[in-house]
């Protein structure tokens, strides 16, 4: 069954690709969009008015970072005014109090802290700025407000070992919802997927720790596990299925059906300024390039989970496989799975890093 | 958890109705939202912190008088137990 295509439900608004971050995994792409072809307030604030009435309930701002925008106040007031529920995804690196009370004022609903590990040195290292601390501090400040907070946590091999001191940190602050996100493996972080990728031992650990934190933090916090989906038997449903309910902005305008879609050959994206949301969501032949279930191969074509994973991710199958409409080669029923394992063995036959000591001898 | 029948539950920070000429009535919370109709949304818009547990048992045994009266009570903790859980409302 295809493809009369339903609402979209969120619009992810990449603001900006501007960031003092400088973070390896990174889902942005390689080539970033520069501050000149960032879109106008207008054009945001028209955007907003046309995805509310499209059906989009619900706009996540993000970038690079949001708050790099001059105008982010006028934004998060713009979004609310249209309609929609408005979160700020953000590594609160450039707020004060003040900017936060107008963020609050002019109506966001839910605000997105990243974090980068549990310590300022693995945060250090992993994101190559200092602000590990004045992240402690806008936990602070986000005390005074009635306002939905989600800590965000991006789990990989160098930081996973944090994770019972990260629970410990959630445990003690109570956030609504703490999302310990694996690295998914696009942009900058497919870049870098060899040092980042955990190991089966790690990954245990984390599945462990996860499931008593979860006990423990019910009632409390919500607790979100993303997978690292190179370790599942099948592959995530990426964006919900293609051009099924997200739609994302990036800073110059163009609407991709998944953040990693430009990676993509042979696709025609629509901008913003030149069509309406509504009109790219119904039209566009990006969006619908992926729809229903026609372009499927085997063994999706025949799989009963067809409607639930919707073939996994495109851009992974592309990345890996070579082939943008293949089954996601995460899925262990996949033909090109043997690309997977092969990446897993390799980081998982590297022996644990072990310092090779040289002792001083004892004098004869 | 269940909540006692004397709490007064609320919708949790971060969480909201949709405007009220957006239809279907839907609660909103972070990165999900959850379409409510019928005894769900008589529910939740009576978590507005004002009415006790016992008071909304007490509308939901008059909007549905045909039904066991303990078994509507019991249905409601359960629900917002559930509520509680997925962190959409405070009591």
């Amino acid at each position: 069954m295809t493809a009369a295509p339903s609402t979209p439900l969120a619009l992810v608004a990449e603001l900006t690709h501007r960031c003092p971050l400088h973070c390896v995994y990174c889902s942005n792409p390689l080539e970033l969009t520069k501050r000149e072809t960032e879109l106008a307030t207008e054009t945001w604030v028209r955007v907003f008015e046309e995805a509310a009435a499209a059906g989009v309930l619900q706009a996540d701002f993000t970038g690079g970072e949001p708050l790099a925008r001059t105008d982010i106040v006028e934004l998060v007031r713009a979004g609310r005014r249209a309609g929609v529920y408005v979160s700020l995804i953000t590594s609160g690196l450039p707020l004060d109090e003040a900017k936060l009370a107008a963020l609050v004022e002019a109506g966001l609903d839910h605000f997105q802290l990243s974090f980068q590990g549990i310590h300022k040195q693995t945060a250090r290292e992993i994101s190559n700025t200092t602000s590990h601390a004045h992240k402690l501090k806008v936990l602070q400040w986000l005390k005074k407000y009635r306002l939905g907070v989600t800590l965000n946590f991006v789990i990989h091999r160098q930081n996973i070992l944090e994770l019972k001191e990260m629970v410990a940190f959630v445990e003690e602050y109570q956030p609504g919802c703490v999302e310990f996100a694996s690295v998914q493996y696009y942009g900058w972080g497919f870049a870098n997927r060899e040092n980042l990728l955990p190991t089966r031992k790690q990954l245990d650990y984390c599945v462990e720790t996860l499931k008593t934190a979860e006990e423990r933090l019910r009632g409390k916090t919500r607790v979100v596990f993303v997978v690292p989906d190179y370790y599942a038997k099948y592959p995530k449903p990426c964006v919900g299925g293609w051009g099924r309910k997200l739609m994302v902005i990036t800073p110059d305008g163009t609407a991709l059906p998944c953040h990693a879609a430009t990676v993509i050959p042979g696709m025609h994206f629509e901008n913003v300024k030149e069509k309406s949301v509504l009109a790219i969501w119904k039209h566009s032949s990006a969006f619908q390039r992926f729809r229903g279930e026609e372009w499927m191969q085997e063994p999706c074509r025949s799989c009963d989970r067809r409607e639930q994973d919707f073939a996994g991710c495109r851009c992974q199958a592309f990345l890996l496989a070579g082939d943008a409409s293949a089954t996601d080669p995460v899925c262990s029923l996949a033909p090109t799975r043997t690309s997977v394992d092969a990446v897993l063995t390799k980081i998982n036959d590297v022996p644990e890093e072990k310092v090779d000591w040289v002792y001083r001898p004892n004098p004869i | 958890m269940k909540p006692e029948l004397t709490a007064t539950p609320k919708l949790a920070p971060g969480v909201r109705f949709n405007d009220q000429n957006q239809q279907p009535r839907t609660l909103l919370m972070p990165e999900r939202a959850l379409r409510l109709n019928g005894p769900s949304l008589a529910i939740v818009e009576l978590c507005d912190g004002n009415h006790t547990v016992q008071q909304i048992a007490e509308k939901l045994h008059a909007l549905y008088s045909k039904a066991e009266p303990a078994r509507i009570t019991n249905d409601l903790l359960g629900y917002l137990a559930l509520l509680h859980d997925q962190r959409a409302i405070d009591f």
